[in-house]
């Protein structure tokens, strides 16, 4: 979380010195959520999240200097600088992309958890992914899918979770539900959103409501749902509850919430709150809190060391070469795909040498 | 009968084609609209069923939004999804999954992910279906890079393009006409495909180079034969795949004859003729002794009345007369 936190000050920091190029969304507020969740699963269950992409990416395993290099426009991105803040996909940990068009992932978490089943109903082998050897026996998985409260208002996800629910997919879509679709407040967009559950349950989806500003409570609730829906492969519904302090995007002046609300939020921290439980109420076998004062400063540190690394290595990274531009458009590109250029196989990715 | 002169339904073809490749690859699985239960709502899927089991051809609701979408996820994965689209028309509503998700994901990903799917389905007026029923969707959806689209004019190719097209590594759109799937032709039973980005040559003649691909090919055909009787001779060139185009094969038809009108059942303003022709000109405009001409569709919504939508497709006397007019 401390990690996520320094990032995306640094993100915010390169944005305004231009570095940074288009849309960029913050996740400072909301970290819990991803780290919460994303420890309660296995390193080859599938995940696929929405735009707000970067805590995700670094609590998922990328390489901090992968992450920001891609929003530098660096060739060592993690899509060589093809995909940018929105777009951030690493086949090593997974992770199947932030996705730019609001909603437009869920169904794609509906196919890779179909996928998944079918790697074991159907198949009876695995498929070759990363670290997963081709024909080794399959296992049960689930896909974590994450949209934001705005995404709840998109067909898209209506027809995802119909097709989850009918076919009993093992998806759980995890909604980060912190209250504003860009500048209009949940209410306002979004009927029932006292209880989404009902959403939920109307594609026979089973679903609950957790407090993502806790993140041990939020990874107590989710981990049995995370068991449930693996064992008995169906799918699920949650409405994670937390609050970004940034704006939307970078360009946000956000006049459509007041300062107060926001501090109040800030004053139920996620990072000061777990911070403050394990130096003050959780001790060890000592009797000694598990964290000391001297061990949370140099957790500090090395997240400041390993952010100005990320941000050192995406200034000396080069920009893509140009011939890159026609690269990766076909796996299986033959003559003739285009009149303005011939496409070509590009050079490796770095995430996967 | 002898096997090599077997001949058997263009449905029967593309039913062919799937059942192979899914007996072949394990990966491969069918889904749509009444593909499963129903058999087909065109009866392509016929039997299906029964030889693959509800776990491979697999009833979507009317959803296709929804189901496109699992296929990119199932196919990022690794498996190999068939996505039947009743009509291409239907396809408008899924057109943030198949457009912005399907061609763009192996750039978007630095070549991380590919998209291997094939979404098929009837394409072009049905006949009396009135304008919301009967898109081309070649015209808009050639306009976007990353995906591969085959149009088929015949059985043999339909079998054989569908194979390629499940094989291949990249996303493809299959481009079916519902008024050509009754249709029958050869079609050997024994192993075969037909590649992609090679035109094939069904008439030949040195007065004009006709281009076109999909039903519209058997226009041509008709109107080749209409002009025979005249003397007049002409090459046909069925460009079997949109993406890639075969342009080598044209530029070398447009060098011998030195005319040539593009015939296209999408609408005129910037369709895939506008873009056969521009690239005519752009690589063999010294060859030409007539500027080139195109066949659309009349540029106005698909009427339903029989006599309003015969004359707004491209038909054979519309393909005559622009022959006609090169030569004049």
């Amino acid at each position: 979380m401390m990690l996520i936190r320094e990032f995306e000050v640094r993100c915010a920091q390169a944005y305004q010195q231009a570095k940074i190029g288009g849309f960029c969304h913050l996740y400072i507020g909301q970290e819990a959520a991803a780290v919460g969740t994303l420890n309660a699963v296995n390193p080859d269950d599938p995940v696929v999240l929405a735009y707000r992409d970067h805590g995700h990416a670094l609590a998922r395993g990328m390489d901090p200097g992968a992450c920001m290099a891609e929003m530098y426009g660096k060739a060592t991105g993690c899509a060589k600088g093809k995909g940018g803040s929105m777009h951030m996909f690493d086949r090593p940990h997974w992770l199947f992309g932030g996705h730019g068009i609001v909603g437009a992932q869920t169904p794609l978490g509906a196919g890779l958890a179909f996928a998944a089943r079918y790697e074991w109903e159907v198949l009876g082998r695995s498929l070759e992914n990363p670290g997963v050897p081709a024909g080794s026996p399959p296992r049960r998985k689930v896909c974590l899918c994450y949209l934001g409260d705005g995404a709840l208002n998109q067909g898209a996800l209506h027809e995802a979770m119909n097709l989850a629910g009918l076919y009993s997919l093992p998806v759980i879509y995890i909604v980060e539900n912190n209250g504003y679709s860009m500048g209009t407040s949940i209410d306002r967009g979004t009927t029932m959103a006292h209880d989404l559950m009902a959403k939920a349950n109307a594609y026979g989806i089973e679903g609950r409501a957790i407090d993502g500003f806790d993140i041990l409570a939020l990874y107590d609730e989710f981990k049995p749902l995370v068991d449930l829906c693996r064992q008995k492969q169906v799918p699920a519904f949650v409405d994670l509850k937390t609050y970004r302090y940034q704006g939307h995007s970078m360009s946000d002046p956000q006049k459509y919430r007041t300062k107060d609300e926001v501090e109040a939020w800030k004053a139920k921290d996620s990072i000061d709150r777990f911070a403050h439980h394990l130096m003050s109420e959780r001790t060890g076998s000592d009797g000694r809190p598990v964290l000391s004062e001297q061990r949370f400063s140099e957790i500090q540190d090395d997240v400041r060391t390993r952010v100005r690394a990320a941000v050192e290595f995406a200034e000396a990274s080069p920009v893509p070469d140009l011939s890159e531009l026609y690269a990766d458009v076909m796996v299986n590109p033959h003559p003739g795909m285009s009149p303005s250029g011939t496409y070509v196989t590009g050079a490796p990715n770095p995430l996967l040498r | 009968m002898t096997q090599t002169a077997r001949e058997i339904q263009f449905r029967e073809a593309l039913r062919e084609a799937m059942s192979e490749e899914m007996r072949r690859d394990d990966r491969v699985f069918l889904m749509g609209e009444e593909v499963a239960q129903y058999n087909g709502a065109y009866k392509v899927s016929q039997g299906m069923l029964d030889e693959f089991g509800p776990k491979r051809i697999i009833d979507s609701p009317i959803s296709e939004n929804g189901f496109a979408g699992l296929a990119v996820g199932a196919a990022m994965y690794g498996l190999r999804p068939i996505i039947e689209f009743m009509s291409w028309s239907f396809s408008l509503v899924a057109a943030d999954q198949i457009l912005n998700n399907v061609p763009k994901m192996l750039y978007m990903s630095g070549g991380q992910w590919g998209c291997p799917v094939v979404f098929r389905g009837n394409d072009g007026a049905g006949g009396q279906l009135g304008s919301t029923h009967s898109w081309c969707v070649e015209g808009l959806y050639s306009n976007v890079p990353g995906v591969k689209i085959a149009i088929p004019s015949n059985p043999y190719d339909a079998k054989g393009l569908l194979k390629t097209a499940i094989r291949d590594d990249d996303p493809v759109f299959f481009l079916e006409s519902e008024r050509m799937l009754g249709d029958k032709g050869h079609v050997p039973a024994e192993e075969y495909t037909v590649p992609f980005g090679e035109a094939a040559l069904r008439r030949q003649g040195d007065a004009c180079t006709l281009v076109s691909f999909g039903r519209p090919v058997n226009f041509c055909l008709e109107a080749a034969d209409e002009l025979r009787k005249t003397g007049i001779e002409v090459d046909v060139l069925d460009m079997r795949t949109i993406r890639p185009l075969d342009i080598e094969s044209i530029i070398r038809s447009v060098r011998k004859t030195g005319r040539v009108v593009v015939v296209d059942q999408c609408w005129p303003f910037a369709s895939v003729a506008s873009e056969v022709i521009t690239q005519v000109c752009e690589r063999g405009f010294d060859y030409l002794d007539h500027q080139p001409l195109r066949v659309n569709t009349e540029d106005v919504p698909t009427p339903y009345a029989k006599n309003l939508e015969y004359a707004y497709l491209p038909n054979k006397e519309k393909i005559v007369a622009a022959v006609r007019r090169t030569l004049a």
